[in-house]
């Protein structure tokens, strides 16, 4: 009993001291140190992954490296694409490393995992990968941002505007799993709202490398557009198969929901011409995304994705925050950020909302035919800007905790 | 129009038809695998990287070096399969004598550091091989259109399907691999080089592999993660057919292609499920196979 009691009364003092040393000194150790957790070698290792890690480092050289006069370190890790092993990165990164930033964030699984032990641990986390809406929606925290893009501008954006150019009969192929469905229920409500009709359509096994069957059933089902509920390598397979059975040729389109740049790269625009997509940001808008998007490339010889350059913009716009606030007390920085507009060359019209959206102009954009790309990254034209304030779920249908609706 | 089950003749014909191009894919992917483990009994579980191997080597060169699709369908399994004799002279012969697991083991660890290694390199997203020129374009058949390529490759497949059968089982030469896989030690009294013999062989499934890869390198994106996936299915085609029938791979293989394109018409969800059912089910009434011997 003894001892327990002079444990407890040890470690109340220990805790008052270090909160007293916190609320003393304005940067908790003397170091700002930022943690980039991301998938380094799998699936959406090209998407985000070193090319992102690149990004966060040319986002700290440019800021000086330092926040008034605390140097600031980056950390790294994989996390695989497993909840488990990024939550116990992050929780390791917050207990004995002192992390201050938790950046990068892809897979939406670890993500919902991550934030909500930065909840528990009282964290700093932006999100710039991942594309669950749901993020911001029934798991929103007080303790992370989404910075990039969700599946609810991805289906509202695409959806609408291809319905509203007069594709109105919709054929789906939907990836078997949660992500799939999400999207398909998103789509489908759009494409109905806006006057269209679902004429039919295929869950297909997540993942599938032979998409020749599916494609078939799509030709027949006469449907103008084949919609792509879909992420990454099923989405490649489908547009390279639909390409071969000359699905377009024959007057049908394809419209891509989640597609990356690197995805387009990787398939040439021989086999994506035409497609149309949503995106975030495209390196290749205006001056400013161009003069930056040239030194990325000098640096990681590939153009960045709209997800690295939203670990550039989100970095800086917290490392602003904490020399403006003068300390790396979370809740502070966050609210810095919160009541700062986000505009750079990533981001128009930015701001971040109190569920932790952060929502900007997004585009719809189509990949260029061949004979009007001028080079091997000149792959999209933008068609028009969705603004912010339209692009993103409102919050007068959002779930989170944070919203007083 | 008549109707099979709910679904127009012509769209089910289109069906079959894409299903036997799959099939004659995954006969000649289990080919290689059952050669392996019919002579050799290697079960090689670096079949797939193998594959991707013959898919990346053909993108490699045509990038850097300017080899064209019908050079590299010749030299890219005589590349890939030498270094498949390279890995049996230098690796796996050091563990003939265990059982084997340990074979298994060894050529997964291969697998793996392949396909680690070239994800550095070339990460994920993979790139895309063109069509050869003389092979795009399209039939339409009526009931479908099929692009030429595809055609080819059900061709191609099939093509070097028979004549592997054919060498292994009505040639000399196939009679000594045979023979020295079943006795060894009177084979080599006869003055037969077995330890060459075995050292070819692997290189021969090898490049069997690596020819697939070339074939797959215009249909898929050429990724270093291209073999893990489809790996599985085909050792599950091997099982069904019976691990080492040569016969058994070919039919089993083109029989599972048929299977996996009907599922994909009437319960897509099953697709992926539904060999490993069938091998499930081959496996309780069969357990050596459908043409496997009992041992």
């Amino acid at each position: 009993m003894t001892f327990c009691r002079k444990s407890l009364a040890s470690s109340i003092a220990l805790t008052t001291a270090l909160m007293a040393s916190g609320s003393q000194a304005q940067m908790s150790d003397d170091v700002v140190r930022i943690g980039y957790l991301a998938d380094m070698s799998g699936t959406y290792r090209d998407l985000a992954g070193p090319g992102g890690l690149a990004a966060l480092e040319m986002a700290v050289e440019d800021f000086g490296g330092e926040v008034n006069g605390a140097p600031i370190e980056i950390i790294s890790a994989d996390d695989r694409n497993s909840a488990d092993v990024g939550a116990n990165t992050v929780r390791e990164w917050l207990d004995v490393q002192d992390v201050d930033l938790v950046a990068g964030l892809v897979a939406s699984s670890v993500t919902i995992a991550v934030t909500k032990v930065l909840e528990e641990a009282g964290g700093l986390g932006i999100v710039s990968g991942s594309a669950a809406s749901s993020i911001t929606n029934e798991h929103c925290t007080p303790n992370h941002i989404h910075w990039v893009y969700d599946t609810y501008p991805l289906a509202n954006g695409t959806a609408r505007a291809v319905v509203e150019q007069g594709g109105d009969s919709w054929f789906l192929l939907t990836a078997d799993y949660a992500f799939g469905h999400a999207l398909e229920e998103d789509v489908t409500k759009v494409v109905e709202d806006n006057g269209g009709e679902i004429v039919g359509g295929v869950h297909h096994p997540f993942p599938t490398s032979d998409f020749s069957s599916y494609i078939l059933q799509a030709q027949g089902s006469g449907a103008k557009i084949i919609g792509l509920a879909n992420a990454g390598s099923d989405t490649v397979n489908a547009i390279t198969t639909a390409s071969q059975f000359g699905l377009t040729q024959s007057g049908q389109q394809l419209a891509g929901l989640l597609i990356f740049l690197n995805d387009v790269h990787a398939m040439g625009i021989d086999t994506t011409q035409g497609l149309l997509l949503t995106t975030g940001w495209y390196w290749d808008m205006d001056d400013a995304s161009r003069e930056w998007a040239e030194r990325y490339y000098e640096r990681v010889g590939r153009m960045p994705t709209m997800v690295q350059a939203g670990v550039y913009s989100s970095t800086q716009h917290y490392l602003n925050a904490m020399a403006e606030v003068g300390s790396d007390d979370p809740e502070a920085v966050k609210e810095q950020m919160m009541a700062t507009p986000v505009e750079d060359f990533f981001s128009r019209n930015g701001r971040i909302r109190e569920d932790g959206r952060m929502i900007h102009d997004m585009y719809l954009a189509q990949v260029k035919a061949p004979a009007d790309s001028e080079g091997e990254w000149d792959v999209y034209e933008i068609l028009s800007t969705i603004p912010a304030e339209d692009a993103f779920r409102p919050l007068s249908e959002s779930q989170c905790k944070l919203v007083q609706n | 129009m008549t109707m099979i089950f709910g679904v127009p003749l012509a769209v089910f014909i289109g069906q079959l038809m894409l299903g036997l191009i799959n099939g004659a894919f995954y006969a000649l992917l289990s080919l290689g695998l059952a050669v392996i483990f019919g002579l050799l009994k290697i079960v090689n579980f670096a079949h797939g990287a193998q594959y991707m191997l013959g898919a990346v080597a053909a993108l490699l060169g045509l990038q850097y070096l300017g080899i064209n699709y019908w050079v590299a369908l010749l030299l890219v399994p005589l590349v890939i399969g030498g270094l498949g004799a390279l890995i049996e002279r230098l690796i796996l012969r050091r563990i003939a004598h265990l059982d084997h697991l340990y074979g298994l083991l060894l050529t997964f660890g291969l697998a793996l550091i392949f396909e680690g290694v070239l994800v550095n390199f070339l990460g994920v997203s993979g790139s895309s091989y063109p069509i050869p020129a003389s092979l795009q374009g399209g039939f339409q058949l009526g009931f479908m259109f099929l692009p030429t390529y595809r055609g080819w490759v059900l061709v191609a497949a099939l093509g070097v399907c028979l004549a592997t059968w054919f060498i292994i089982e009505r040639t000399r030469l196939g009679a000594y691999l045979r023979a020295g896989t079943e006795n060894p030690a009177l084979m080599q009294a006869f003055g037969v080089n077995v330890p060459q013999l075995i050292t070819l062989t692997y290189g021969f499934g090898v490049a069997l592999a690596a020819f697939a890869g070339v074939l797959a390198a215009p249909l898929y994106p050429v990724s270093p993660t291209m073999g893990s996936s489809l790996l599985i299915v085909v050792f599950a085609v091997v099982v069904i057919g019976g691990m080492g029938s040569i016969l058994g791979a070919i039919v089993t293989g083109l029989g599972m292609g048929l299977i996996e394109g009907l599922t994909k018409v009437y319960y897509p969800e099953a697709a992926n499920t539904v060999i490993f059912l069938v091998m499930v089910v081959v496996l309780m009434l069969r357990p050596a196979g459908l043409f496997g011997k009992e041992a």
